[in-house]
């Protein structure tokens, strides 16, 4: 019997922004997908995010940020697990998100941007094609 | 390099507290990857040092809160600790959210800290099959205190105590009468009960129903009357902060109890008489159904008792007779 591996997501909400209606309906599409999903609620500081997807194992982290901080925090995230030897967790961004900054924040190692009127469809079928499922 | 050296390897980076080496091993026993038992043969030599603390109690009743708060008064003593927190997977889909840590992480920067949060996976006892391997991973990561956060429970999930020395039963006031104090179960198992959200009316009746039921008790190991601590207050910092330390302190009151008697020996012992008989299910079981789905024997089974040309109990007797013809004795 091969034992599928079960795939683990983060969702996090990283700087000064409680607005958490969007991470948790993908929360909870993720886990009607079949995903184990773990949910670190608001005001994380990136250094809090990189620990717990670290203690956490997770695949993949899913950033959320409406406050307009993404082009500072997103990255840090990335650097912070960089730091900690945890580069191979994929992490993907989501939000208010200007498309000007898509290049900056692809240089800095997040692999995707969702923003407004993304369908949950879609950004499911990134991750299965981009992480598994 | 050796695969033994390799899992060596791997077993003395747990030994110095490396985080991903840990979480990753945790990951593997949980799906349940064959080299990841390998790995625990040889941290198993170095466990056993840690307390281990259940929190248990229905959804809602406050024990990540709870837990959170140990985790505090525990670093204030300079002690480590190592949380599992479990939540429940979906029976439909096996997906799960796991939202415990969101309570805990004030603590996600403090090296003195590790929280792992874990899926039932379809266990029913309140607590994760994976659980007593992870156990083992922090215990060898020389946690102190390891801090066991189940499912929110019902009446039945008392699997914890299988694994937990001290056993922390949270209530909260008005969920019943004292005739669901009286019921078998969880109101059985604590070694402390937590009145938590004590601030809110029915608190002093609640406390007197566990008082008059701990009455009835035919009588408490070691003289340990399982105490009653009321915690309130979760919004003002200070008497919250006194109240869960008061629950820190009752909690090490116990174990010290347990190290003075005999009964670290025997929680101990059941401990381990479970566990070797889970590992020989294991190492007997799995490998048989491997080979009947590898072979396809499975599917021809299913299907001859699909079509009453068999019997399961027979077909059963039949492969179990087989195979253990040929273990070599």
């Amino acid at each position: 019997m091969e034992k599928k591996r079960k795939i683990r997501i983060m969702i996090a909400k990283p700087g000064l922004d409680g607005h958490d209606r969007g991470a948790r309906i993908l929360a909870r599409f993720f886990r009607d997908a079949g995903y184990e999903v773990i949910y670190t609620g608001c005001h994380q500081t990136p250094e809090q995010i990189a620990q717990a997807a670290i203690q956490e194992d997770v695949d993949l982290v899913g950033l959320s940020c409406l406050s307009g901080a993404h082009r500072l925090l997103f990255p840090q995230v990335v650097s912070q697990l960089k730091a900690h030897g945890a580069e191979d967790i994929t992490v993907i961004g989501g939000g208010i998100i200007p498309e000007q900054d898509f290049p900056l924040l692809a240089e800095a190692g997040i692999k995707a941007i969702f923003t407004p009127g993304a369908s949950l469809e879609s950004i499911l079928q990134w991750v299965l094609d981009n992480v598994g499922g | 390099m050796t695969a033994s050296s390799n899992d060596r390897e791997k077993a003395n980076k747990i030994r110095e507290g490396d985080v991903r080496t840990a979480s990753r091993l945790i990951r593997n026993l949980e799906d349940k990857i064959p080299e990841a038992k390998t790995t625990l043969k040889h941290i198993f030599r170095h466990t056993g040092k840690a307390h281990i603390i259940g929190i248990t109690g229905s959804p809602g009743a406050g024990k990540s809160t709870i837990t959170d708060a140990l985790i505090a008064a525990y670093r204030r003593e300079g002690k480590t600790v190592g949380v599992l927190a479990v939540d429940p997977s979906s029976p439909f889909t096996g997906g799960a959210i796991l939202g415990d840590r969101i309570r805990m992480q004030r603590h996600a920067e403090d090296p003195g800290v590790f929280v792992r949060s874990l899926a039932t996976r379809g266990a029913l006892g309140g607590l994760s099959n994976a659980v007593g391997d992870a156990i083992h991973v922090l215990d060898a990561m020389g946690k102190d205190k390891i801090i066991i956060e189940t499912v929110g429970t019902g009446q039945q999930e008392v699997e914890i105590i299988n694994y937990a020395h001290t056993v922390v039963v949270l209530l909260v006031p008005g969920m019943g009468d004292e005739i669901q104090a009286l019921k078998a179960g969880i109101m059985e198992i604590a070694d402390i009960f937590v009145i938590n959200k004590a601030d809110r009316p029915g608190a002093k009746q609640l406390e007197s129903i566990i008082s008059s039921l701990l009455d009835m008790a035919p009588g408490f190991p070691g003289g340990w009357r399982p105490p009653t601590v009321k915690v309130e207050n979760v919004f003002e910092s200070a008497p919250f902060n006194e109240r869960t330390g008061e629950l820190r302190e009752t909690i090490d009151k116990h174990y010290q109890l347990l190290i003075e008697s005999a009964l670290l020996g025997d929680h101990l012992k059941r401990k381990t008489l479970m566990e070797i008989q889970e590992a020989i299910r294991m190492a007997i079981i799995e490998p048989v159904l491997q080979d009947l789905t590898r072979t396809g024997r499975l599917e021809e089974m299913t299907r001859r008792i699909m079509n009453k040309e068999a019997d399961p109990y027979s077909l059963a007797e039949e492969a179990a007779g087989s195979y253990l013809k040929n273990i070599p004795r």
